[in-house]
């Protein structure tokens, strides 16, 4: 084997924590490699030690047959390896040309910007990877997945010899996946060699040659996915069986409406659209991702303004201007952005929980730390949290501990309608399980539960009915017994294909 | 869930060290600092360790400290307040104005200028918070103005002079030294920190500062609103701006139109030395009594070294970035620690 990149008995140490201990392999020249790993397993270490952005404390790396330790990012750029990382780094008020060739632009005399040569390079970088816009549109009207395919350009724009693709598909719908894979096949008939970092594990079979799991840091397998089926996989990543993960519980019945939603209109440019949810009923949301779902959730909740529209809660009418009145009547909404909109981070586990009602834990507006600790403590320990104390920051807790704290503070409010928008983006499969029984143990107390997914399989798993949002409108709706992922793909695609 | 999750995150000491590092780094540090630059001080500057020195640095921060106090609420909303020095003016010539209106008692004339200068700093920081919040301009930009038509609006009801005469027994009390060592317009201030921090740290408004300078849209969507946090914070940095004004009065004894330039960077000096986030969110309102010390002690041992006019600045100025660095260090440290 011809061996591009080797790593020997690699180890990161963080205070309190082995991030990373006895990694050793290698990667052959040419070939697409996948790391898989539940978040925590040490994907991440691995790829900041590759990227110059960590050093390890054990081991050595060798690329090339060269030693390789980078000390910053920019090292390991001049040695060949470039990495794109799952949040994306373009800058948004500048070209596409000016960013893919940002460290290197084309000069002229004076130091002034060839601007003709910068963009005709541009173009023929865009077009390696498929992309046909033009090379002077800022990079802030671009979609996720163009900002994707920018940054892989650019990576290729230096000639690199390895690419780190850290969860590229993250953000991206089926036919962006498709798209991505068809490029990524053409680098590696060009001799690229690539590392591919995911943890959907469906997708991976598709490009990948090999496949490496971590686990607690450790390495667990380096195997040939060709004969290796998803169980494998799953039981490599977690160390046993998942049989069903999502628990569909066939005794939760749904009951009468909770919420009922009827000529939402946002604003002058969108459709109406009208759903309802019953109590025990969880209801999925599908589509792609900016068809509306997101925005209409929102709407309801009064996150953002709307036009026009009557929502029912309990078959009475209600005035929603602000989350304010929203919370008021018992609807709670957790975020797609967890970090951004969910959770404040660097505050405590506790005092997240308890944000969404604080006259609970106070009187005559003075705080009790002590009942405020036992509430915290209650739900902590009833979702199971994983965390140090309540008094750790929210911050320093998993993505699956994030979201559970995020539950926690509606449930500490208490609710009777949940909107869930991508409640298990970023968690790991063992705490996604756990988000999925805790799912059914709030349907079972009756609650209404809207669960907005692009994971589709998650959703037919979950889900009583599946409405399919397309281009701001409600296309279809799907009940239990009729779900089938073709026919949910083409109403989601239904607004967009049509002229 | 396997042990995966546990090792991500667990914590590298024990919860009840973790406390106490915890409570060394982030509110011990500054207080260590001040020690230092104190003893430094006693030890090399004459007559720096002298009882009548403490008390004049005691006086002298008091003003400052007010000023700072009001401050750190609207810090830690993440908002900035420049307006506190013009406004304090506007509220010296407001409060000395009815304080030398002759038709009335000493008592009752004292008791409506403080009621009128809290009112009109009150009003002024309302105004920052209201409008900055309603049009969400940056407050930076919204209390530059304010810092300009306060200084106008003090010129206008001063008509451009200084205002003298106040009453005999108000300056009396501004000259009074509780107990040979407690000058009365300090006690002023420290109360005013105390009040502060019983808010901040025990009730339920605290709390919401907190959370809204940490993350405002995630307080909007837990069903809060959060411009009302943010305007009281203003509202509060002008009424301490107000009572800062009475104690301006209490200390110089005239109401200036001019007072107060300048103030303003100084108080908020004094929250960032104190450790509080210029990002919102974080620090503590005992830091900034902290920080409001340091200030005055530097420059009263430095004037006491002999380190001229001129190149005092230039010190105090290297100890405020010097303070931001540290805080940089910080962060990272509890990070760590948590």
């Amino acid at each position: 084997m011809d061996t591009i990149l080797s790593l020997e008995g690699v180890g990161k140490i963080f205070p309190g924590a082995v991030a990373l201990s006895e990694v050793s392999l290698s990667i052959a020249r040419g070939e697409t490699h996948i790391i898989l790993g539940e978040n925590g397993a040490g994907k991440s270490t691995l790829i900041k030690l590759l990227a110059g952005i960590y050093q390890p404390d054990s081991g050595r790396i060798a690329f090339n047959g060269q030693p390789y330790q980078p000390k910053t990012p920019h090292d390991a750029q001049q040695s060949g390896i470039r990495i794109v990382h799952q949040e994306l780094n373009l800058l948004p008020y500048l070209s596409i040309a000016e960013n893919l060739m940002l460290e290197s632009l084309p000069r002229r005399a004076f130091g002034i910007v060839d601007r003709k040569a910068l963009n005709s390079r541009a173009v023929a970088l865009l077009r390696e990877v498929g992309l046909d816009i033009d090379p002077r549109t800022r990079v802030e009207a671009l979609g996720v997945a163009q900002m994707q395919l920018v940054e892989i350009a650019k990576a290729l724009s230096y000639d690199s010899k390895l690419l780190v693709l850290d969860e590229p598909t993250a953000t991206l719908t089926p036919p962006e996946i498709e798209r991505l894979f068809s490029i990524i096949k053409r680098l590696k008939a060009k001799g690229v060699t690539i590392i591919y970092i995911s943890h959907r594990l469906h997708e991976v079979f598709e490009i990948g040659d090999r496949v490496t799991v971590l686990r607690n840091g450790r390495l667990v397998a380096t195997r040939d996915l060709h004969g290796l089926s998803v169980p494998d996989i799953v039981r490599m990543m977690i160390g046993r069986d998942i049989a069903d993960e999502f628990g569909f519980d066939a005794r939760v019945v749904p009951g009468k409406v909770a919420l009922s939603v009827a000529n939402l209109k946002r604003d002058a440019s969108t459709p109406e659209i009208s759903f309802s949810v019953r109590h025990g009923e969880i209801l999925g949301v599908a589509g792609l991702v900016g068809s509306g779902r997101t925005e209409a959730m929102r709407a309801l909740f009064g996150a953002d303004p709307k036009l026009d529209g009557v929502v029912e809660i309990d078959g009475k009418p209600v005035a929603i201007a602000a989350p304010k009145n929203a919370v008021r009547h018992g609807l709670s909404l957790l975020t797609e952005d967890r970090k951004g909109q969910g959770l404040l981070l660097d505050m405590a586990v506790d005092k997240n929980i308890t944000i969404t009602d604080l006259s609970k834990i106070a009187r005559n507006g003075l705080l009790n730390r002590r009942t405020e600790a036992a509430a915290a403590n209650d739900l902590v320990g009833q979702l199971r949290v994983k965390a140090s104390s309540i008094e750790q920051a929210v911050r320093n807790l998993s993505g699956g501990n994030q979201q559970k704290v995020v539950l926690a503070k509606w449930l500490f409010r208490g609710t009777s309608t949940l909107i869930l928008d991508e409640p298990t983006r970023g968690v790991d499969i063992g705490a996604r399980r756990e988000i999925y029984q805790l799912l059914w143990m709030l349907a079972a107390q009756q609650k209404g539960i809207i669960m907005v997914s692009s994971d589709l399989p998650e959703l037919m798993g979950m889900c009583h009915r599946i409405i399919v949002f397309s281009r701001n409108r409600i296309v279809g709706e799907l009940a239990r017994s009729d779900f089938d992922q073709e026919r949910i793909l083409s109403l989601a695609y239904q607004e967009y294909v049509r002229p | 869930m396997s042990e995966t999750t546990e090792i991500a995150v667990a914590a590298p000491v024990s919860p009840g060290r973790a406390k106490f590092l915890r409570f060394l780094v982030r509110d011990a540090g500054v207080l260590l600092a001040l020690v230092l630059i104190t003893l430094f001080f006693s030890a090399t500057a004459p007559y720096f360790a002298t009882s009548g020195n403490a008390l004049k640095i005691f006086v002298q921060i008091a003003i400052n400290t007010v000023l700072a106090a009001g401050m750190t609420f609207v810090i830690l909303t993440g908002g900035i307040d420049l307006s506190v020095g013009s406004v304090l003016a506007l509220c010296t010539v407001v409060g000395a104005t009815v304080m030398i209106n002759e038709s009335l008692s000493p008592a009752v004339a004292i008791t409506l200028a403080l009621l009128a200068c809290m009112a009109t700093g009150a009003v002024c920081g309302f105004l920052n918070g209201w409008i900055s919040t309603r049009w969400k301009i940056p407050s930076f930009i919204v209390t530059l103005g304010m810092l300009n038509m306060a200084a106008g609006a003090a010129r206008v009801v001063s008509d451009n002079s200084t205002i003298t005469g106040l009453p005999q027994s108000f300056v009396d009390f501004g000259n009074l030294i509780i107990g040979g060592f407690l000058p009365s317009i300090f006690l002023v201030a420290v109360l005013v920190i105390a009040a502060g921090w019983f808010v901040l740290r025990f009730t339920v408004f605290g709390r919401m500062i907190f959370a809204v300078g940490t993350n405002d849209e995630a307080v909007r969507l837990s069903g809060h609103n959060p411009d009302f946090y943010k305007v009281a914070a203003f509202t509060i940095s002008g009424l301490t701006a107000g009572i800062a004004a009475m104690v301006y009065l209490l200390r110089l004894n005239i109401g200036s139109p001019i007072a107060g330039v300048g103030y303003e960077l100084n108080a908020i000096a004094a929250v960032i030395i104190g450790g509080t986030s210029l990002s919102g969110g974080k620090g503590s309102i005992i830091g900034t009594l902290v920080g409001a010390c340091i200030l005055q002690v530097l420059s009263t041992g430095l004037q006491l070294l002999g380190v001229g006019d001129n190149f005092k600045p230039i010190v105090i100025g290297l100890v405020i970035v010097l303070a931001v660095i540290l805080d940089a260090y910080r962060e990272r440290l509890l990070r760590k620690i948590r």
